[in-house]
């Protein structure tokens, strides 16, 4: 029986996706982004909890009445693709209870993206770069594999909601930006972007894994400061629908 | 005497039964105006209602400040027992105080004359010595006949701190008129109707008929002295009211004739603001109001109730948090028709929030309702979000039981208006309770035996079956106990301090509630399923009393959704219910049981050794049903979930409180996502059958800040158990408590 490893479960997430949402956690994640918050994810073992689909679906269930119109489970991570399997037949039982469902990938997977786009309502793609060179430089591994899941994304016409975390000195500056903006104006099912201001509220738990931070020194970003951008790139790419 | 059913009065309102007996639910139905629409007719405030807050508020502030602005000493309560009093007459389009000046406080010694003379030389005053003379001679009060019926094993449960907060020495509250009666009738026609019930009632003369005869005649004089007192503010409550400043005038004076009267712990209000909407509505019809008139009734009327005070000890002050009053007013829900009960003057009622800004009372509760109008449930989100001043309760569960037409008294208890009354029984700690059943019912911090016929535990490790049982043993015998005791205190208050203007405003054959509670539901079923699911090793002193508790091993936790340790919960308070409905009740009363604490959750920590969760001895405990702070680990939903389980009907039918706290920004990222989530929040816990939440959007730091430097926070409101306070006004452990508590935060 297919089992799965969940990090945690946070029954109430308010900002991962639309409206009311619960957020799963799944264990592992293959890239070490520089400013990641949430390292204790990365482990392919960890400290998870192993379920089977079902099992963890009928505790989502519980939280059905909560969701509204609007609301639904998120799987995030770690790295929710590292788990195809599990994700796809789990995926699969939250459509057949009726929840809606959202992805929250940095899209680094292990392919079987037909079976998990299949039943995947919404991806939060978390675009870290737009060049190969970038991508590298943020995640210490290649973009290839990011190209694929967002190739498999775009032909499944899976919608988008694109987050971009601005680093200071890394991410940021108008050139940067404006080089995102033509990036993702080559997109299609955008629906929304979302450019999430850096914050040093897991670097806590660096100290706690043992690890050395990578961006110590950096300031956290002053969100105020990205809200023309915000509302700019929300502006140009984002249509209703280019098919 | 009847009244002319062509008067001025009711003229254009529909006519129906209650034309001809007193009905108020019937004469709602009949004429009032459901709306469905957002807050954007609301009006700002009036320049008399500003002169009039601005004084109100000042003398707030210096309240805090000082405790206590003032006492009357040379009289003592009673309906017309005070001269008039203003706060700015030229600019009151509502009159009516206490006393003859603001915030000056009643000595009401019927509940029991050393409470009341201990907190008045506490804040150093002293009752005309006259009076105290006199009371002292030849006036037996509630509290010492209490003690003269008290066995030995009430008091020893009273010391050890199992019973707490039994009103034995002020008085009972939670007796909520129906107000209303008096703008829609006047007091003659009550009057007349209350002589007509004695002439129904009479009969054979036994002990009960006795009694209620006596009462009705008292209920009689009391509106006379309603009427004489009003007459003094040259208000006339004798004949119905003829327009809506009238109508709210002299609904006000009703309740006003209550809180002379009486000083009970919870004086609500009911449910008014839709009955105060058909006179507004026919005003405003008429062209004879206009909006900003409208608002102003009601901001100036909720001026008054935020001025409403009882004398009370420091130390019951420290206990309850502030100086809270629960003028509770019910706002909103659906009527058994399908037609919802809100009108505008529900928006008009909470809009008082920003009109005069936030303030602990009135107590605004709204009786929630998947159907609601979307646009009252968005209202009440933003102004949840924007004030923190709003509780929430389940007009799904309460209808079906209470009709449409009942109303929430102190925090969460339910009562049809003016066909139902409370005894309110305060709580018994369930905590307390199972370390007596591991200490053979020794008290673990004062060495007493409290219990009789429990063995003591001397096992190594603790087992699951056999604490059950001997648990249960336990809650058996407080069950009774606690029955015997709240039957005592209840006796004594009909006979030494009757509420007899509230009661006038009830049917005269009233059903009577007896409110039990419970406090440490948290902290009971996490230390079972610790017993159950790990290792708990009980570490013993010389006497063999566990006074501490080796934890080995992980166990579930209440508030994660969890049914192994939420059944344990569910049985726990469906036990002690059934056991509380084996002893009969004073006056037929029927048995209802709460999970609320109030803010009392700090002192029974205080009161309680360790407990096998791992509770430390003296921390506090959770509020009301709440999971123990820190350990909902899933989340918020998973917490509200266990909550939810917690049955309501037929076993904790007084209420089940539950306090939510969450910051800004993880409740959505902009105002409206904020709105809607918490909408759903709402429609998703009270779907599930869960009964009340309150809601607090907050930052943590806020309250540090707070708490720090109160003079920059005088009016800070938070939601605690049932209720709102004043945030300065709390002690500084419970300022810590609601600081430690869990607020959602999930980035």
């Amino acid at each position: 029986m297919t089992q799965g490893r969940v990090h945690s479960l946070e029954s109430m997430g308010l900002v991962d996706g639309p409206g009311i949402r619960t957020v799963v956690f799944l264990q592992g994640c293959a890239l070490r982004c520089r400013y990641c918050h949430n390292p204790d994810t990365w482990a392919a073992e960890g400290t998870a909890e192993s379920v089977t689909p079902r099992q963890l679906v009928e505790r989502l269930v519980r939280f059905k009445p909560y969701y509204g119109s609007t609301g639904g489970v998120t799987f995030s991570g770690g790295e929710p693709l590292l788990q195809p399997a599990f994700l796809a037949e789990t995926l699969e039982l939250c459509h057949e209870a009726g929840i809606h469902t959202c992805l929250d990938t940095a899209g680094c997977g292990l392919g079987e993206y037909g079976a998990i786009l299949a039943h995947t309502d919404l991806i939060l793609l978390d675009v870290k770069h737009y060049t190969p060179e970038g991508w590298r430089q943020i995640t210490g591994s290649s973009m290839a594999a990011f190209d694929r899941f967002l190739e498999a994304a775009q032909q499944a016409g899976v919608p988008l909601w694109v987050r971009h975390v601005v680093v200071p000195g890394l991410t940021d500056g108008e050139e940067h930006l404006a080089g995102l903006e033509t990036y993702l104006k080559g997109l299609k099912h955008i629906r929304r972007v979302e450019l999430l201001p850096y914050h040093t509220l897991g670097v806590h738990k660096y100290a706690t894994l043992g690890l050395a931070y990578p961006l110590e020194g950096v300031p956290p970003m002053d969100g105020t400061a990205l809200e023309q951008w915000n509302e700019r790139l929300n502006r140009t790419c984002v249509q209703a629908d280019r098919s | 005497m009847s009244i002319d059913v062509n008067c001025t009065a009711w003229q254009g309102f529909r006519t129906g039964e209650w034309r001809h007996l007193v009905n108020v639910r019937n004469f709602i139905q009949k004429n009032y105006t459901p709306y469905s629409g957002n807050g954007d007719f609301l009006a700002s405030v009036s320049t008399k209602t500003a002169k009039v807050w601005k004084k109100a508020e000042a003398l707030i502030i210096e309240e805090v400040k000082k405790g206590i602005i003032d006492v009357e000493t040379d009289a003592v309560s009673g309906i017309d027992n005070f001269a008039p009093g203003y706060i700015d007459r030229e600019n009151e389009v509502i009159v009516g105080l206490q006393t003859d000046a603001p915030l000056k406080r009643i000595v009401n010694p019927f509940g029991g004359i050393r409470n009341a003379t201990s907190a008045l030389e506490q804040y150093g005053y002293q009752l005309n010595p006259e009076i105290e003379r006199h009371f002292r001679l030849y006036r037996k009060t509630h509290n010492e006949g209490v003690f003269d019926a008290y066995p030995k094993r009430t008091r020893l449960a009273r010391t050890a701190g199992l019973l707490t907060g039994l009103p034995d020495a002020y008085g009972r509250g939670r007796i909520v008129g129906d107000y209303r009666r008096v703008p829609l009738y006047g007091t003659d026609f009550l009057i007349e109707e209350k002589k007509a019930d004695l002439d129904r009632i009479d009969g054979p003369m036994t002990d009960e008929r006795i009694r209620l005869w006596e009462e009705v005649q008292m209920q009689i004089r009391a509106l006379e002295q309603m009427a004489s007192m009003a007459a003094k503010y040259g208000c006339d409550i004798t004949r119905p009211a003829e327009n809506a400043r009238e109508a709210v005038q002299n609904l006000y004076m009703a309740y006003l004739a209550g809180i002379k009267e009486n000083n009970g712990a919870a004086t609500s209000l009911g449910r008014v603001s839709t009955f105060l909407d058909i006179y507004i509505q026919r005003d405003l019809d008429n062209g004879v109001l206009d909006e900003q008139g409208a608002q102003e009734l009601m901001d100036q009327f909720v001026i008054k109730l935020r001025l409403v005070r009882h004398l009370r000890t420091p130390e019951y002050n420290e206990l309850f948090g502030g100086d809270p009053t629960w003028v509770t007013e019910s706002i909103g829900g659906m009527g058994v028709d399908g037609r919802t009960l809100v009108t505008k003057n529900s928006f008009r009622m909470l809009h008082t929030l920003t009109n005069l800004g936030t303030a602990p009372e009135p107590n605004l509760t709204v009786l929630w309702s998947p159907h609601l109008p979307q646009g009252f449930k968005d209202y009440c989100a933003k102004m949840s979000i924007d004030t923190d001043s709003i509780q929430y309760e389940s007009d799904e569960l309460m209808r079906p039981m209470y009709g449409d037409d009942y109303c929430i008294a102190c925090c969460v208890s339910a009562m049809a208006v003016g066909k139902q009354m409370q005894f309110f029984g305060a709580r018994a700690n369930l905590a307390k309770s199972l370390l007596y059943a591991i200490n053979g019912g020794v008290d673990e911090k004062k060495g007493i035996q409290v219990v009789p016929d429990i063995q003591p535990d001397t096992d190594e490790v603790l087992d699951y079956p056999k604490v059950l049982g001997n648990y249960k043993k336990v809650l058996s015998y407080v069950a009774e106990l606690y029955v015997d005791t709240i039957n005592i205190i209840h006796y004594m208050h009909d006979k030494y301090a009757y509420e007899s203007s509230q009661m006038a405003l009830h049917d005269t054959l009233v059903e009577r509630l007896a409110a039990f509670g419970v406090a440490g539901l948290s902290i009971a079923a996490d230390s079972l399923s610790a017993i159950k699911f790990a290792k708990v090793r009980p570490i013993r002193n010389e006497q063999g009393i566990a006074v501490d508790f080796a934890v080995e091993g992980d166990f579930p936790k209440y508030g994660n959704d969890d049914d192994r340790v939420d059944d344990i919960a569910v049985e726990l308070v469906s036990y002690f219910s059934a056991e509380l409905k084996k002893h009969p009740l004073y006056r037929n009363a029927i048995h209802t049981l709460s999970a609320l604490t109030i803010t009392s959750n700090v002192m029974y920590g205080k009161k309680t050794g360790a407990t096998p969760d791992g509770r430390k001895a003296g921390e506090p405990f959770a509020p009301g049903a709440n999971p123990m702070h820190g350990r909902d680990k899933s989340g918020a939903l998973a917490s509200l979930n266990s909550v939810a389980k917690i049955p309501y009907r037929a076993v904790c039918q007084d209420g089940v409180s539950n306090t939510f706290s969450i910051v800004p920004t993880a409740l959505g990222k902009s105002e409206g996502e904020r709105v809607d989530n918490l909408v759903h929040i709402l429609d998703g816990y009270f779907l599930q059958g869960a009964h009340h939440l309150n809601v607090n959007v907050m930052n943590r730091q806020l309250l540090v800040d707070a708490m720090e430097h109160p003079e920059q926070y005088p009016t800070l409101t938070i939601r605690v158990s049932g209720y709102a306070v004043n945030f300065s006004r709390l002690s500084r452990e419970q300022q810590l408590e609601v600081i430690k508590r869990t607020f959602h935060e999930q980035m």
